[in-house]
């Protein structure tokens, strides 16, 4: 158990990452923090995939010196998933944030607890 | 390959690009975009059920023409052929029953923008019920949670903001723990379509190597996918988005949105994990008491809601709880009841949400309970749709919502282990629907003292009128013929497997 963790840091660092996200997008109160714990979330997955596609000692996909043998590249496909996940968590963070401009012009603060007490007040 | 088979890719394209379309159409444009693309896309799913039902068998649709471990695939079977032509119905009758209040409450401006979320959300749903490729899923799972708060704050006020935010976070919770699902699912298993997967989840069982983490990505997926559908302790959300956004959106979120989740959820039980290997590990039995939650739950706090939209939201709580009860019974015919009930509920909640706007307007715009007496007298096709709608979430037989519940209490008896907290809690949450729903009933029938509140004519509202005459023969033909249906969920569910 001990040796795999220490041979799979990578993977493990990725795991403690996505609970750290994961804990600060739950539990955070101001919308800044959550959408930070968001991008550290999402960054871990991206972390863990690359850790998972990588092979030691073999180049990126790209043929150059007319190498042509799948063996001497790493797996492509997680690279590809990286990519599109990144897209996702870019226009999320986006609509996130101005979200949070949105509500921040309204009321003046960031809490979350806040926003929804002067909403109740507003009573409607 | 016959040229109907080009009709799921083509729907999800259609869908897809009059989106981009309609950024630069004035909205009344961008409405007839919308409408023409949901008819087309509805009259196509038919053709494509014609077709399946005829063949008796699915088919997988390759995309770029890349054979199998490479490529992305698109599958269809009945159930999914079946499902998209439903919730294009659905979706119409949305569209239709929630315009008037769309032209009121959203400034003429934003018009195409709304018409680009809707066309949005279909696309994301054909895509969901379509794909055969995981990640492609996550995808659209995520245009579809975009375009939803886009659906949600169209309404500009606090209430709607401050709920889009919590739909947001709720959300992103949900697809984190998709994402990493499917990344260990691809790590463990190498395939990403649903297909080559099951083969290398049955090698991985049969060599005893990677249970663990096996049985741990099928928690952070069906986890994950329960947030976003909003099973009970996931719901802090839901009142305020169902209960504050536009009509239409509202009848939509409900009705459509989390039930394409749900539908993905069963899609990767039978088609990734397996339905055995779902059934032997224990996650079943936590999905099972969460859905027995979520029906006392939501109907506790529906009944202590005194405003009518927000209690039809805690409603849908209720019957969110309900799917996951009937898939956590691990039994076929637990599954069919669910599939039914995700078809019957859809048409009883979308009918209710559309029918309390009209009542609501006949009462000043007033969402309170206290302000609706006599309000079905004030607007009359909206009270008749109300009641259907009630009786068929009541589960009062010839409605949708009866046929369902008949099938839960089957799909209970299969499963000894299960019957007793089952029926129990069937039968405590049906008298607390009826509780609540009928209580609004009688009063939006008690006739008012002071009718200070205007009479709605029906002609002033055709279109309004339409769709609730629809929604109702709607469920009264799903309650009333009940079994062709079912027949085609037990087909589409072996097509599955």
């Amino acid at each position: 158990m001990g040796a795999n963790l220490w041979v799979n840091y990578g993977e493990a660092v990725a795991a403690v990452l996505f609970g750290i996200g994961f804990g600060n997008l739950l539990l955070q109160k101001n919308l800044i923090k959550k959408i930070i714990g968001l991008n550290i979330m999402d960054s871990a997955v991206y972390l863990f995939l690359a850790e998972k596609g990588y092979i030691e000692g073999r180049a990126a996909p790209i043929v150059v010196n007319g190498v042509q043998e799948a063996a001497a590249y790493i797996n492509p496909i997680p690279s590809g998933l990286v990519l599109t996940g990144i897209v996702v968590s870019v226009s999320v963070s986006a609509l996130m944030l101005s979200l949070t401009i949105r509500l921040y012009r309204r009321y003046h603060t960031l809490d979350l607890d806040q926003i929804s007490l002067m909403i109740k007040r507003e009573g409607r | 390959m016959d040229f109907v088979c080009n009709i799921p890719f083509i729907s999800i394209l259609l869908s897809l690009f009059s989106g981009t379309i309609c950024s630069v159409l004035p909205g009344r444009a961008a409405k007839w975009v919308n409408t023409a693309v949901i008819v087309s896309v509805g009259i196509m799913s038919a053709i494509l059920l014609v077709y399946v039902n005829g063949t008796q068998e699915s088919f997988v649709y390759m995309m770029g023409h890349f054979p199998a471990p490479w490529g992305n695939e698109i599958r269809a079977g009945v159930l999914e052929a079946g499902m998209a032509l439903f919730f294009c119905m659905i979706m119409l009758l949305c569209m239709w029953g929630g315009r008037k209040k769309l032209d009121e409450e959203v400034e003429e401006s934003k018009h195409n923008l709304y018409y680009i979320l809707v066309n949005l959300i279909l696309s994301s749903l054909l895509a969901l019920i379509y794909t055969n490729d995981l990640f492609t899923a996550y995808v659209f799972v995520e245009i579809n949670t975009i375009a939803a708060c886009g659906l949600i704050m169209i309404r500009q006020i606090g209430r709607t903001l401050e709920a889009a935010v919590r739909y947001m976070i709720m959300s992103l919770v949900g697809s984190g723990l998709l994402l990493i699902g499917i990344c260990m699912l691809y790590d463990l298993t190498g395939h990403l379509l649903m297909s080559n997967i099951q083969e290398a989840v049955a090698q991985i069982l049969e060599e005893g190597t990677y249970t663990v983490p096996l049985v741990i990505t099928m928690a952070l997926m069906v986890t994950g996918l329960a947030i976003k559908s909003a099973l009970f302790p996931f719901h802090a959300w839901l009142p305020d988005a169902y209960g504050y956004s536009t009509i239409s959106s509202a009848a939509i979120l409900s009705s459509l949105v989390s039930k394409g989740y749900i539908f993905l959820l069963i899609k990767i039980i039978y088609r990734v994990f397996g339905f055995s290997v779902f059934h032997d590990s224990h996650i079943i039995n936590v999905l099972f008491v969460f859905g027995l939650a979520a029906m006392i739950f939501g109907s506790l706090s529906a009944i202590k809601e005194s405003d009518i939209r927000r209690m039809i939201a805690f409603s849908s709580v209720a019957q969110i709880g309900y799917i996951y009860m009937g898939i956590g019974l691990g039994t076929k015919v637990g599954m069919i009841a669910s599939i039914y009930h995700i078809i019957g509920h859809a048409a009883g909640k979308a009918l209710l949400f559309i029918a309390v706007i009209g009542l609501t307007d006949a009462s000043g715009f007033s969402r309170s309970f206290f302000d609706l007496d006599g309000a079905a007298y004030r607007n009359k096709i909206a009270g008749i749709g109300f009641t259907v709608g009630a009786l068929s979430m009541v589960g009062v037989p010839m409605f949708a919502g009866f046929v369902s519940k008949l099938l839960f209490a089957q799909a209970a008896v299969n499963n000894v282990g299960k019957l007793m907290p089952t029926m129990i809690v069937l039968a405590v949450s049906t008298i607390l629907n009826a509780i609540y729903f009928m209580k609004t009933v009688i009063r939006i029938y008690t006739p008012a003292e002071n009718t200070e509140f205007a009479v709605i004519p029906l002609k002033r509202e055709k279109l309004y009128g339409v769709a609730v005459v629809l929604f109702v023969i709607l469920n009264i033909t799903l309650g009333m013929l009940s079994q062709p249906v079912v027949d085609m969920i037990r087909s589409g569910l072996e097509m599955f497997a």
